[in-house]
């Protein structure tokens, strides 16, 4: 039985779970860049924003981490998908020569570089402690402080929308 | 037992006896379905296989153990497997989170239990999230058998559930406004008192109840909406080229998807566990029958649903989504936000 409720305890745990769904967020974010078909691409990317949602909700932010699935695996990913499977996107080809390739080894490293040496700065700390309920949530974006921000990316999004409609519709 | 751990076995005795639950109801609404249609047609239904014909879910479940599983030549084998388990693992997520009662004594003891395994904070958004995903199973499905029929049903399944998903998330913004939580417990709460406090009556939530229903009718594909099945162009949509298990399980992922959405009815604006008359008992075990009962009512209507309504023509159904009950879900939200704000309803 000892053996048994320590089990259990040891895949409830926090850790366990956080090293599963990272785990997974970073196989299938990899088998994103590597895979050449385009489907299987995109599928592989709708299981990185599931299991990044998982790690948000570990870290105490339920609300973000609904609106990552609905808003990207939920809306995003759907329209993607669809466009892939309309066009009929057949297989990548392997493209680029010799010299393409050198110079996306040396950028990637640079880009490698920066993210090591920036993420060194910070060091290793435990997630801070906040009020992550919805309530508190909405009660930074739509108070004083954030609440401008908010309404004026609205607009900049609602103009950008009937861009798309006037751009797509010759005749309204 | 640790406290930790008395609530792990807790929940896991929990996902138990609630898998159990909705597999029976499952088993029996594909019986009561089939009977109940007979019945609206002057027709008996299958009643051959014990008392009224109530072992014929399990002689299904039999046959379709034995049947053989096909797969087409050229199918995409990973996707092909994992169309099924998407759709019945997004099911079951999606129903994991929502109350089906009142907290109450186990009766001869003095046991707590919230017949609910997980209330979240953000209790309809995550339904939301989750019942978005089962989307993917119709995508994986359609795409994956390579076969005509499954690519075209499929692409107007995933259109269709998309262009309602829109109306059905914002029929739930008025709910939400009124309760001021996404708790689905809080909302049940804000609907006791009487039947004319529950969000279905026209002087609460009455336009964002009807949009809901039609648009959860159309997110889990039932009659007047289920294109994707249209037999006599499409065969039988994304799920043609699937035999076997593999479409009991899809099939059974449909089924759940529909015992969701009552669920969700029931809760969101039917009062949940409220009996709707001041005078009736509401504690523990009286809270889950009310509920019950309103859930099946639910069931019912949709089944009720099949046997009265013509199939939507696919323009009919693009042009009723978007132009009517979008519009429509909107002015609610509007509504419901002026009375608030204004006349702090």
């Amino acid at each position: 039985m000892a053996l048994f409720d320590r089990l259990l305890l040891f895949l409830v745990s926090e850790a366990f779970l956080f090293y599963v769904f990272s785990g997974t967020a970073v196989a299938s974010a990899l088998c994103v860049v590597l895979q050449r078909n385009p489907m299987h691409s995109a599928f592989a990317l709708i299981v990185t924003f599931c299991s990044l949602s998982a790690v948000y909700g570990l870290l105490g932010a339920p609300f973000i981490a609904a609106l990552q699935i609905i808003v990207y695996a939920g809306a995003i990913m759907v329209l993607f998908l669809f466009v892939l499977m309309l066009l009929n996107v057949k297989r990548e080809e392997p493209s680029g020569g010799r010299a393409l390739k050198t110079a996306a080894i040396l950028l990637g490293a640079l880009f490698a570089l920066q993210v090591v040496g920036t993420l060194a700065g910070f060091g290793l700390s435990p997630a801070a402690n906040y009020d992550s309920s919805t309530q508190s949530f909405a009660r930074l974006l739509f108070g004083t402080r954030f609440l401008y921000v908010f309404e004026a990316t609205s607009i900049l999004i609602l103009a950008a929308l009937v861009g798309a409609v006037v751009v797509a519709k010759k005749d309204l | 037992m640790s406290p930790v751990l008395q609530e792990v076995v807790i929940t896991l005795l929990k996902v138990v006896i609630l898998t159990q639950l909705l597999l029976g109801l499952f088993s029996f609404m594909t019986l009561a379905e089939r009977r109940l249609l007979a019945f609206m047609q002057f027709r008996l239904g299958p009643n051959r296989t014990g008392p009224f014909g109530l072992f014929q879910p399990i002689a299904d479940g039999i046959k379709l153990f034995f049947k053989e599983e096909l797969m087409p030549d050229s199918a995409t084998a990973w996707a092909f497997f994992a169309a099924p388990i998407v759709a019945v693992t997004a099911a079951f997520m999606a129903i994991a989170t929502v109350p089906y009662g009142p907290e109450f004594t186990i009766p001869g003891t003095s046991f707590k239990v919230t017949p609910q395994l997980a209330d979240l904070d953000v209790g309809i958004l995550f339904i939301f999230a989750v019942t978005s995903l089962g989307v993917y199973s119709v995508v994986l499905a359609g795409w994956s058998a390579n076969s005509k029929f499954s690519l075209l049903g499929g692409l107007r399944s995933s259109a269709q559930m998309f262009s309602y998903e829109l109306s059905l998330g914002m029929s739930f913004v008025g709910v939400i406004m009124l309760a001021g939580s996404f708790k689905i417990s809080d909302i049940v709460a804000t609907q006791a008192g009487g039947f004319w406090n529950w969000n279905v009556m026209p002087w609460k939530q009455g336009l964002a109840a009807v949009v809901y229903f039609i648009s959860a009718a159309a997110e889990v594909s039932r009659t007047p909406f289920d294109l994707p099945e249209g037999e006599t162009e499409l065969v039988a949509g994304y799920h043609t080229e699937y035999s076997s298990m593999k479409f009991a399980l899809m099939q059974m992922a449909e089924y759940i998807n529909m015992i969701t959405v009552s669920v969700l009815t029931a809760n969101l604006f039917l009062g949940g566990w409220n009996p709707g008359l001041p005078f009736l008992p509401t504690s523990g075990l009286w809270g889950l029958a009310y509920f019950a009962a309103k859930v099946l009512f639910v069931l019912f209507v949709f089944i009720w649903m099949r046997g009265t309504l013509p199939r939507f023509r696919y323009d009919q159904l693009m042009h009723f989504g978007w132009k009517v009950l979008i519009p429509l879900a909107a002015l609610n939200v509007l509504g419901t936000a002026t009375l608030i704000a204004v006349f702090k309803w």
